[in-house]
């Protein structure tokens, strides 16, 4: 896709393109060789170990007893194997609701984020109203608020709504509707469409379609990989996202997984507990593992995400 | 960072694909350019930025020198909100609290990001498992790892990281549970879960590291910690850089791990500036202080922005671009 371009060098330049830090020559000698190799095996290690180490540690406990876990933590291979804790952890501690309350919160807050951002970048690429430049940068400029500005007055915004008066705490729309003004989501989205050829733009008015015609039908079909990468980047951070959903949805049938896990660990038996913890990570984890690609290639979206 | 590039022939083949495979219906009436079909596709980003993002940050400007509480209308106080803020003695706690838990982290975090992506990157074979690796972490939900990790500090002896301790004969540790150890510990966790972000930034900074270097760098007898530290380094200048501040950005407003890991205790060692801005908006018995909030959320604002204007200042003329 679009971001696999980056850091590839153009074709065409001969062999030596592909080197490192460490020359053809250097590899030759037997010994910088054998010491390479050593630290790269070190580093492989301490990553498994540290990387992948934790969330193995979390599988296993959730399918091994509370007592064998904390009479020996360190212990490689489970007891037993008994997968009830995940059914218990489903259906008697209820993250069934609760995991279904994160999916939920998570495909409004896309379906905000993706409606502002297309109609809200095609607006100003495309169309380009008078003032473009002047709303390009205010919705640029709200990158450099640090968020924690936000969380007394938008808190405050969704308690009592400004003009209308509607109350929004304790509602899914106090989550997805401030997800929505996110100015990432819209920057991304702007420079690919400012990217796209002019030219059909222009002969597509021509042959009279309209600003609907040319969104719909030719703007967002063309778009689709760049719609693709927010909307993965848009449902982890939902999924991630702790203090904004704790602060206003405070009755417990509507808490995501992310809100009502750190209130049910003193009252949870410490196997169900790890193993709503792994139920918790399982879709973050699988969205990481299909959409690899564009979380390790493409580092400007990445790096970009604010806190 | 170009995330367009090299678009350019995927929107060739697209349109060429288009323009062959449809026709378009002819609708005769055109729309002006600030027409009523410019305002429906400008509403939503308006309506939500509007609403949601420039109404609160002007608002918390005001409501810093404001009197605000949810029954009546607020009332101008000056900079009344500031001073009581200032006379709190969790304020400079939290600062102290917050400054040592950047400079931990930075002393931590910032290294080892660094020497991972380089020795990942000259791996000649399973580079994308490194970097699946490294970046595993960064996936999973931040609420989930505080508490994971509340459980592998475990001040027990029979604790993950306590019976890890036992194996070379050390510890127990209290980690979590003492003053001293708990920041330290945080910052242990906070490391973790951030660093795969930074090596996949690195990465990418390394392979635009033009190799003609290395290349002039061997003829003139550089070593491979040579070419590190005279090319590799110098190249990546302008990314060091930037993942610097905004590393320090990042840890001045954390607050999910202390919130969550020890609440800012043990007494008040890990209560940081976003814990206390927190504690006064939400956990104030007398009913919101939602006026010291916005002043003390203004105030760091503030000073973030002073301190990275100072930093790229200062740092204009080694940086490369950025």
């Amino acid at each position: 896709m679009i971001l696999l371009s980056l850091g590839r060098r153009a074709p065409g330049t001969p062999t030596q393109v592909d080197r490192g830090i460490v020359s053809a020559a250097d590899w030759r000698r037997r010994r910088i060789r054998w010491t390479l190799r050593f630290i790269q095996g070190a580093t492989l290690l301490f990553l498994l170990v540290v990387g992948l180490g934790p969330l193995l540690w979390m599988a296993k406990s959730s399918i091994t007893p509370t007592q064998d876990t904390l009479r020996m933590p360190m212990a490689l291979w489970p007891h037993g194997f008994d997968l009830s804790y995940f059914a218990t952890a489903w259906t008697r501690t209820h993250i069934d609701r609760y995991l279904l309350n994160t999916v939920w919160i998570a495909f409004g807050s896309w379906i905000v984020q993706i409606v502002v951002a297309t109609t809200g970048g095609y607006a100003l690429s495309v169309l380009r109203p008078r003032f473009h430049r002047l709303l390009t940068g205010l919705v640029l400029a709200t990158l450099f608020v640090p968020s924690i500005v936000l969380l007394v007055p938008l808190y405050l915004t969704v308690v009592d709504m400004p003009l209308v008066h509607f109350r929004m705490i304790d509602s899914f729309w106090a989550v997805w509707l401030p997800a929505g003004a996110s100015a990432f989501n819209v920057v991304v989205i702007k420079r690919f469409f400012d990217n796209l050829p002019r030219e059909i733009f222009e002969a597509a008015r021509v042959d009279g379609a309209g600003p609907f015609q040319l969104f719909w039908r030719i703007v967002l079909p063309m778009s689709r990989p760049i719609i693709g990468v927010v909307s993965v980047f848009a449902v982890i951070a939902t999924w991630k996202d702790y203090l904004w959903p704790m602060l206003v949805l405070r009755n417990p049938n509507l808490q995501p997984l992310s809100v009502r896990l750190p209130i049910l660990q003193p009252t949870t038996q410490l196997d169900i507990f790890i193993a709503a913890l792994t139920i918790s990570s399982l879709i973050p984890i699988a969205l990481f593992l299909l959409f690899q690609r564009l979380f390790l290639h493409g580092p400007g979206l990445s790096g970009a995400i604010k806190g | 960072m170009e995330a367009g590039h090299g678009m350019g022939s995927y929107a060739y083949r697209e349109l060429m694909h288009r323009i062959a495979s449809r026709r378009w219906p002819r609708v005769h009436a055109r729309v002006s350019r600030d027409g009523l079909g410019t305002l429906a596709f400008l509403l939503p980003l308006l309506v939500i930025f509007g609403v949601f993002s420039w109404f609160p940050i002007i608002r918390a400007f005001v409501m810093s020198i404001q009197e605000t509480n949810l029954v009546s209308d607020p009332t101008f106080v000056g900079l009344d909100n500031f001073a009581r803020v200032w006379a709190d003695p969790l304020f400079s706690t939290a600062i102290s609290n917050t400054a040592y838990f950047a400079l931990l982290a930075l002393i931590v975090g910032y290294p080892i990001p660094i020497v991972l992506a380089v020795i990942m990157s000259e791996a000649r074979r399973g580079k994308g498992l490194f970097s699946a690796l490294a970046y595993l972490p960064v996936v999973v939900p931040p609420v989930v790892s505080v508490l994971l990790w509340r459980v592998f500090f475990d001040a027990g002896p029979n604790g993950v990281f306590n019976t890890m301790l036992g194996w070379v004969g050390l510890g127990p540790l209290p980690w979590l549970q003492n003053a001293t150890s708990a920041m330290p510990s945080i910052v242990i966790e906070a490391t973790w879960a951030a660093a795969g972000g930074t090596v996949i930034i690195y990465l990418a900074a390394l392979l635009s590291v033009p190799p003609e270097l290395y290349d002039a760098a061997e003829v003139d007898g550089a070593s491979i910690w040579q070419k590190i530290w005279h090319v590799t380094l110098p190249q990546m200048r302008g990314v060091l850089f930037v993942t610097l501040i905004l590393q320090l950005i990042a840890t001045a407003q954390l607050f999910t791990e202390p919130f969550l890991f020890t609440g800012g205790g043990p007494a008040t060692s890990t209560t940081t500036v976003l814990l206390l801005i927190y504690r006064y908006a939400f956990q104030n018995s007398l009913g919101g202080e939602y006026g010291m909030a916005a002043a003390l959320s203004v105030m760091l604002a503030a000073f973030l922005a002073a301190f990275t204007a100072v930093y790229f200042w200062l740092t204009r003329s080694w940086s490369t671009s950025s």
